[in-house]
């Protein structure tokens, strides 16, 4: 029989350290001896640093050293650039001028003896600056959009047809902008780096997503060797694009480590998490449609402006859905950017198509109503047979089915299409659907494979777990490929020393990783094969390739039941016998399809006509992303979007103070996030999607999706319930009051 | 109405020892703050005495000397190099560092250890007997109660305080008195699930 | 968090001398402790009153007594405070979180400091942290500010939830200071912020609170506590109400009202209550005297929502707790 473990809803493999405290996080490596560094961040919003009272703190009680800008070593900031960084700009260089280009910039950080001391010290630590009022409010009349310079990335502008006279000349119109708020990721885990040296080797403990850029990136930031550093993550509380980049902690703790020649852990506070560690930029968008009587889309502009800092362009995709989402002969898609005195932005969870979706799926909803045709029938009538953008087949594209298995599920039948027609008591309720999509992406990745004479497997990959599973669906891939039980099976991650793997973000890893993976065990087991034919006591001895066959631990020719297992091979070999593979798409096909994932997700809401409460009641997704390799953990993933795009919809915003550009709501109790009470009935579910093109494993990615679709469709709901359309996200008691 | 019989009575700092020195007209004095020299109030350089006290955790006693200004949070983590309590946010706000001290849930990073003398506090690590996971420990392993894991202590620790409230009887009583746990992954679905089932077994 | 010393008295007369001489009382920690560690208080001697015996909950004749030490979580779950005043309970049980109630206890509550956001940063003007150097919230983001209260030298609401129903049923407070004891209605606790707002209750140096005694009355089965906010649960309120009714044959015989999330203390309506009296028990009275609520109001830039929400709140909660068996 074949162990077949893809597709099982196995739990996870490292539930037991998590439950028991045992998993480790970057924080929860203390090191023997360490000091404590606590970071001062720029009370000023831009401008330049004239003084720092460093004698007195110095001097307080624990304090091992103050570091400055005027005391810190001049680092190399050698060019380095991975594809998760801006095409253009320069990461900024950590206390290395007196500049203050943001509030909460680093302007020094204190390393003391405990953690009290430090802290104390820190709070103590008096700076004067010379200031300038800062920019941080992109409707501000002086703030200015610019093209950005995507350095042939992506191309901000995107036409096909004309969309404007198409957009002007249809019998039904909608013009409308739409706002969707700055968030903050805000994972449970703050960042944290314990860094110690010993002598030009540098171990960092560190919470990445990104292990073997962080590694480079520190060693580009030091001007050393990348082998001498090693950075070590085997756990990760959350992260969602947070810890894609490496920011100025990770800089800071290796400097200190070096500087008072002792190991250092430094953690961010959670208001420090507002500053300088990435942010979902706040986005302007306007959406044009033009269409005929019955529906039919004649004209799409979508014009996008994201927010930047002034010393880095971040893009991301924001009008990108627009232009394969829906067939249309005139589209139009515009993306900028408005430079402001602020941190530079960074990926969370469905960057880019995630707001760009809340404006194009808002957009469509509100031109069902001005039709009279049922939204998800809309989204029917534009369906396209392929991606018109890019003139190419979709690898896949399950999307008017996910919209039949959902309505289907959800009830969507019950709905009546008059806004402020359906109640529940003295309660106004609302159903909504939109769309999600996402890139099925994939990375060139690494992996090795080793095969012990335990009968037992290692299986090793530079990459991370955030919260989606990857110990477990990667010791499902290796287990299937191998055909064993899955205990067999060790998988670690989180070591840079690890084969490489590309970044822990864009729903890519389980692609990615996996297929590295499955090549790695299939050259295992190739290596095993040679090993088992060539040897002539070997029952399989001179058995053609082609003959073998794998199971239960054994290799066997076709047919027969006996064969030799993996652990008399290993054993015989008198060492564990060791692959590496890797895995990358293979560029023809990517050229020939277009390739993403598609999901139509539905909102029941009721809100509260005297008091404008709006609670979610019940959320449903359909979604086609391929071979699903874990249900319980794929219906979590989902879930869990859910969750966050709730969030998104109703709760989260980061509110700048545009005197000083600081963050006023730097606070897990001022920055809402949905608590248990907030959580409806959540239902995910699948449609069968044989996808050949994608990847060896056919699956397409699920961490982005999970959440793109669900604002929308929660606005739409609320705007079925009020009859109140808000086109700014999030959307809070006080705009459904007058409703 | 209201008696003004204590204008003397200065609640909290009055002055604040940071400063930042806005130049340039346009600019909002919003940071205008008093020039003081850090040296002038609250004496910052005062050493702090140092407090002994005792402390039972998961059933160990121990004799401990540590900064009074140490929460029992930082005291686990830092102190006893027991990490399984996590620091999500050191503001009373997320609930990642819930233990329970003498059998009750509470936040440990707004708990001042030396306020505990003699109290007794079970954390995650200790929850497990002789290698035999509690059960409300196997539930959320089984019903995918956690993501990355990281709030999972917490809402471990906070769950076993809900069930021994009696707070677990329905699904929505869960959901209300779980609320002091925030879970950003969004495990929610699972974590319901798994005090309900540990609290049907109990 | 700056050094201080901690001792722990086990009598009343010890904490109040020391007290008197300087040092804060800390109960529960959950106010104190996490502004100590911003550096907003700066207590250089602490006197934990755990030791003291100033828990319990009582039943005396109509009046239900709590103990200034009492938790939170404790009050909600008493048997007494649930049949002899649900209100108590249901405003206690949603606020904060029911880890925080384990913790904080009743007399800390009512000594809760604003969670104005420029109040916890050092580095933003705010003349209830630091008297004279302004208030940064006035001109800033003041969205979750008050409406009802405010001086041009404050706006900060004042953040309890309980405090609002104890205001709305006449409940008084015992204290005991170095110069004996004293009772007052609770309401008279609570200052406005006029031009000190650095003062933010009546309290004489020194003074203990010691127990909150609510009296009962023929309003206080039928009561209801409205919590509005955008979550669920473990957040503030934007506005919230604390009503009481008394009702015979239809007709509103004794009303008590007061509301939360929109003035600078737990704001009593008696106007509202007052125009409720001899009215039907139905929604038109009830919008009639909620719209009295908002006279006077002065919304700030961000919080005009507030002036609109208010009487809403008001007329839910009435409706509420008419509705009540
Ligand atoms: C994240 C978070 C959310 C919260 N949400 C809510 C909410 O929704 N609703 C709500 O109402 N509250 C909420 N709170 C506030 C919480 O209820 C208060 O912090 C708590 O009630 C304070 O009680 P304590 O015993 O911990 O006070 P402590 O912190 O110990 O003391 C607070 C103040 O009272 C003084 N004091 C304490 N006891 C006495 C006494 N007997 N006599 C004289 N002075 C005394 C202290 O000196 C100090 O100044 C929240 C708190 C947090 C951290
Ligand atoms: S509203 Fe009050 S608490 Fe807030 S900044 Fe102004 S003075 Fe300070
Ligand atoms: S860390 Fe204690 S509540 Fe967040
Ligand atoms: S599992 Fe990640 S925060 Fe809860």
């Amino acid at each position: 029989m074949t162990v077949s473990t893809i597709g099982n809803p196995m739990t996870r493999v490292d539930g037991r350290a998590k439950v028991t405290g045992r998993a480790r996080y970057a924080a929860d490596f203390n090191q023997p001896g360490q000091l404590y560094a606590v970071i001062v961040s720029a009370t000023v919003g831009l401008g330049r640093i004239t003084g720092i009272q460093a004698a007195e703190v110095e001097r307080m009680p624990g304090v091992v050293a103050l570091i400055t800008h005027r005391n810190a070593e001049k680092l190399a900031y050698l060019p380095h650039k991975a594809g998760i960084d801006p095409a253009t700009g320069e990461r900024l260089h950590v206390l290395q001028d007196d500049t203050v280009r943001f509030y909460g910039q680093p302007v020094a950080l204190v390393v003391a003896d405990t953690l009290d001391h430090a802290e104390r010290a820190a709070t103590a630590l008096r700076v004067t600056y010379e200031a300038r009022p800062p920019l941080v409010d992109p409707m501000d009349p002086k703030a200015e959009s610019i093209v950005p310079d995507t350095r042939g990335r992506v191309s901000p502008d995107r036409a096909r047809g004309d969309a404007d006279k198409a957009v002007a000349g249809a019998p039904v119109t909608l013009d409308a902008t739409y706002e969707m708020a700055r968030e903050n990721h805000n994972p449970m885990e703050p960042h944290a780096t314990i860094a110690a040296w010993s002598g030009d080797r540098l171990t960092l403990w560190s919470k990445s997503q990104y292990l073997v850029n962080e590694q480079a990136e520190i060693a580009a930031v030091f001007g050393m060797p990348v082998e001498n550093i090693e950075v070590i993550c085997p756990f990760i509380g959350g992260a969602f694009g947070t810890s894609l980049r490496t920011w100025p902690h990770v800089t800071l703790a290796a400097l200190a480590a070096r500087q008072v020649g002792k190991p250092v852990k430094l953690v961010l506070t959670r208001k420090q998490m507002f500053f300088t560690t990435g942010h979902r930029p706040r986005t302007l968008q306007r959406v044009a449609l033009g269409a005929t009587n019955d529906g039919k889309l004649t004209g799409v502009v979508h014009e996008g402006t994201g927010e930047t800092s002034r010393y880095e362009q971040f893009m991301e995709a924001l009008t990108a859905v627009t232009d394969y989402l829906y067939s249309c002969p005139n589209v139009r898609t515009q993306y900028r950017l408005t430079e402001l005195d602020t941190g530079t932005p960074n990926h969370m969870r469905g960057p880019g198509e995630a707001s760009g979706i809340f404006a194009l799926e808002s957009a469509m909803d509100e031109l069902s109503y001005k039709l009279g045709i049922d939204p998800i029938e809309l989204r029917r009538r534009n369906e396209p047979e392929k991606d018109e953008a890019e003139n190419k087949p979709f690898s896949s594209r399950s999307l008017m089915q996910c919209y039949a298995l959902g309505a289907e599920r959800f009830g969507w039948a019950r709905r009546t299409p008059e806004p402020r027609s359906m109640r529940d008591g003295r309660l106004l309720i609302g159903m909504g659907a939109a769309t999600a999509t996402y890139p099925a992406f994939h990375a060139p990745a690494n992996a090795r494979v080793r095969l012990l004479a335990d009968g037992t497997v290692e299986v090793e990959a530079a990459a991370s777990d955030m919260g989606p599973g990857t110990y477990t669906s990667m010791t499902q891939v290796a287990a299937e490929t191998l055909g064993l039980p899955p205990e067999r099976i060790r998988f670690r991650l989180g070591r840079s020393s690890y084969p490489q793997t590309p970044s822990h973000g864009g729903s890519w890893t389980m692609a990615s990783v996996g297929s590295a993976i499955q090549a790695a065990c299939i050259e295992a087991q190739a290596q095993v094969s040679r090993l088992a034919t060539a040897d002539s006591a070997s029952p399989l001895y001179n058995v053609a390739a082609g003959e073998l066959e794998w199971s239960d631990g054994r290799l066997r020719r076709r047919g027969e039941t006996t064969g030799i297992s993996y652990r008399e091979i290993v054993a015989k070999a008198g060492a564990p016998i060791e692959a590496d593979g890797s895995a990358q798409r293979d560029p023809e096909v990517a050229e020939r399809y277009s390739m993403h994932s598609f999901g139509a997700v539905f909102a029941e809401v009721a809100v509260d006509p005297d008091v404008g409460t709006i609670r979610v009641r019940r959320i449903v997704g359909a979604y086609g992303i391929g071979r699903v390799v874990n249900p319980l953990l794929a219906r979590s993933q989902c879930t869990g979007g859910m969750i966050g795009g709730m969030g998104m919809a109703l709760m989260e915003r980061t509110v700048l103070d545009s005197r000083d550009g600081r963050p006023v709501n730097a606070h897990m109790a001022d920055y809402l996030m949905p608590v248990n009470l907030d959580i409806p009935e959540l239902d995910a579910h699948f449609v069968d999607e044989v996808d050949p093109h994608v990847n060896a494993l056919g699956v397409k990615g699920l961490g982005e999706i999970a959440l793109v679709g669900t604002a929308p469709a929660i606005a739409n709901a609320v705007f079925h319930a009020t009859g109140t359309r808000v086109r700014s996200l999030p959307i809070h008691i006080e705009d459904v009051l007058t409703a | 109405m209201v008696e003004n019989r204590s204008e003397s009575y200065v609640q909290g700092p009055v002055l604040s020892r940071r400063e930042a020195l806005l130049a340039g007209a346009g600019t909002v004095a919003l940071a205008a703050l008093p020039s003081q020299s850090t040296a002038a109030t609250g004496s910052p350089a005062k050493e702090v005495s140092p407090m002994t006290l005792t402390m039972t955790v998961n059933g160990e006693l121990h004799v401990l000397t540590i900064d009074p200004r140490q929460s029992i949070l930082d005291v686990l983590r830092e102190t006893l190099d027991l990490t399984g309590t996590k620091k999500g946010c050191n503001q009373g706000a997320c609930g990642a560092c819930t233990v329970l001290v003498d059998g009750k849930r509470i936040v440990s990073c707004l708990t001042l250890a030396c306020m505990h003398d003699g109290a007794r506090i079970e954390t995650i690590e200790g929850l497990e007997k002789d290698g035999v996971l509690h059960p409300l420990q196997e539930a959320f392993v089984a019903h995918e109660g956690l993501q990355c894991g990281f709030c999972t202590p917490g809402q471990i620790m906070s769950g076993v305080g809900c069930i021994a409230e009696g707070h677990a009887g329905s699904t929505d009583e869960i959901r209300f008195w779980m609320s002091g746990n925030i879970c950003r992954c969004g495990a929610y679905p699972g974590i319901v699930a798994a005090v309900a089932d540990a609290a049907g077994r109990d | 968090m700056l050094p201080f010393t901690m001792e722990k008295p086990e009598s009343a007369e010890a904490a109040i001398a020391a007290a008197a001489g300087g040092a804060r009382y800390i109960a529960g920690g959950t106010t104190l402790v996490d502004l100590m560690r911003e550096e907003v208080e700066r207590p250089e001697r602490l006197v934990d009153i755990n030791a003291l015996p100033l828990g319990g909950i009582r039943v005396e004749g109509d009046d239900l007594v709590i103990g200034a030490l009492a938790r939170m979580s404790e009050v909600a779950a008493d048997r007494n405070v649930q049949r002899l005043q649900p209100l108590i309970a249901e405003s206690l049980i949603e606020g904060a979180s029911p880890q925080l109630r384990n913790m904080a206890s009743m007399g800390g509550n009512m000594l809760q400091r604003v969670r104005c956001p420029y109040f916890r940063m050092l580095d933003a003007g705010c003349n209830k942290r630091t008297p004279g150097s302004g208030c940064a919230a006035i001109d800033g983001l003041n969205a979750g500010h008050a409406i009802l209260g405010t001086s041009e030298h404050c706006v900060a609401t004042h953040p309890s939830d309980v405090a609002v129903a104890l205001v709305a049923l006449d409940a008084t407070m015992r204290v005991r200071g170095p110069e004996g004891e004293r009772s007052f209605p609770i309401e008279e606790l609570f200052r406005l912020p006029g031009d000190t707002p650095h003062l933010e209750h009546t309290l004489l140096p020194g003074e203990l609170i010691v127990e909150l005694r609510v009296p009962g009355g023929p309003y206080s089965r039928r009561a209801r506590y409205l919590k509005v906010r955008d979550r669920a649960s473990y957040e503030f309120a934007l506005v919230s109400a604390a009503a009481a009714l008394s009702v015979e044959g239809g007709v509103i015989r004794e009303a008590r009202l007061a509301v939360g999330g929109v003035g600078t203390r737990p704001w009593r309506l008696r106007d509202c209550e007052a125009a409720l009296v001899g009215k039907r028990l139905e929604r038109p009275a009830f919008e009639a005297a909620a719209h009295l609520a908002t006279q006077g109001a002065r919304p700030l830039q961000h919080n005009h929502f507030k002036v609109e929400l208010l009487p809403r709140t008001i007329v839910r909660a009435l409706e509420m707790a008419g509705e009540v068996a």
